[in-house]
């Protein structure tokens, strides 16, 4: 039974996916490979096509995956069954955290959490950026016009207070004139 | 409008616009939920990607999940979860057999470039939006510092830094309290 198979497939996957995404891709491969649901050259197709289109590349994979190995149905399956695990672990964490939230413990923990939170999230831009920012064979190694872009959006959210959104779409548009 | 519905609709949109990962995201939520709707302080962004990022499963699901729950209890927990997952989910069974055959596109590689230029700066300027809530004392700043040095040089789990960053949260934040406590004693 592919539905079962695949559910199951991607309840597991869900659940032992520590730290996005991106740690997921492995865990997904070794499902297919099991399974014997996609080639390897199909997989890479799959992971390519979740990175560029928007939405969580986990969201992606599974239903992208799930399509291709029984059609609409599968793709409803594997998305449900990579959302159910952490669904419940959220709910249950949130419980539990706006029980304890003045508690000094976890006030103490927070402390220490928030600033390397906030070096995960300057770390995710630098990942990005080494995708897009440079460029072996211009001025200083780098791709100005994507410098530009980038310079410009910050200054049009942080200081102009633009929507994010509008920021993407213009710079979807000026990309593809640009470069 | 009727909040569950606002909610679905809030993270329908973000689920469309994030390009790139769950941190990605933040910015959409800060201007989505913070700014525009006003549930939750821009500050109590920081705590929920800890919590998401060290539980299993997306980032982005996770922090939608907990906001939605946050917000309107289960249902809104539903209501949020479904949202974000459903433009991916309509987006890839419409255009994925489209992307497949034209994903050479250099059209569509120069718009999705252009994105990613813009993608940077968003979460950029999340930094700059959080630093002043995350980096509130000396200690704070050698964490993030020392945290970011054995990121990116040592190439540790985020699961491994958020766990020892609460640890010696934990240690620093009594030793503080208990000398406020002997100060005022004094």
């Amino acid at each position: 039974m592919v539905y079962l198979q695949l559910l199951f497939s991607f309840f597991k996957i869900g659940l032992f996916s520590f730290g996005g995404g991106y740690a997921m891709i492995p865990l997904i491969q070794k499902e297919i490979e099991s399974h014997n649901w996609l080639t390897a050259k199909q997989f890479i197709d799959i992971i390519a096509v979740a990175e560029t289109t928007p939405g969580p590349i986990a969201i992606n994979s599974a239903t992208f995956v799930g399509f291709k190995v029984a059609g609409f149905y599968g793709a409803l399956i594997s998305t449900l069954g990579v959302c159910l695990p952490t669904f419940f672990i959220v709910v249950l964490l949130s419980k539990a955290v706006s029980k304890f939230s003045e508690h000094p413990v976890m006030k103490g923990m927070l402390y220490g959490i928030r600033p390397v939170v906030l070096s995960l999230i300057l770390l995710a831009a630098i990942f990005v950026g080494k995708t897009v920012l440079f460029s072996k064979d211009s001025l200083l190694g780098l791709d100005w016009i994507s410098v530009g872009i980038a310079f410009f959006s910050f200054l049009g959210v942080v200081k102009f207070k633009l929507h994010p959104i509008l920021l993407i779409v213009i710079a979807g548009i000026g990309g593809a004139f640009l470069y | 409008m009727n909040l569950l519905l606002e909610l679905f609709i809030t993270f329908f949109r973000v689920g469309a616009f994030t390009f790139g990962g769950g941190y990605a995201m933040i910015p959409l939520i800060q201007y989505e939920v913070c700014d525009n709707k006003k549930w939750i302080k821009e500050e109590d962004i920081v705590d929920i990607l800890a919590l998401a990022q060290s539980v299993p499963g997306a980032i982005a699901v996770n922090s939608s999940t907990f906001i939605g729950y946050r917000i309107a209890g289960i249902r809104g927990a539903i209501a949020a979860t479904f949202g974000v997952v459903l433009p991916s989910f309509l987006i890839i069974l419409g255009l994925a057999g489209l992307l497949l055959k034209y994903g050479d596109n250099v059209i569509l590689g120069k718009i999705f470039y252009g994105i990613r230029a813009v993608v940077v700066s968003l979460i950029l300027a999340a930094v700059y939006k959080l630093y002043k809530s995350c980096l509130i004392d000396y200690w704070t700043v050698i964490i993030a510092i020392l945290a970011f040095v054995l990121l990116i040089i040592f190439n540790i789990h985020p699961i491994f830094a958020i766990i020892c960053g609460a640890i010696v949260g934990l240690i620093l934040y009594h030793n503080t309290q208990q000398n406020l406590k002997t100060k005022g004693g004094n």
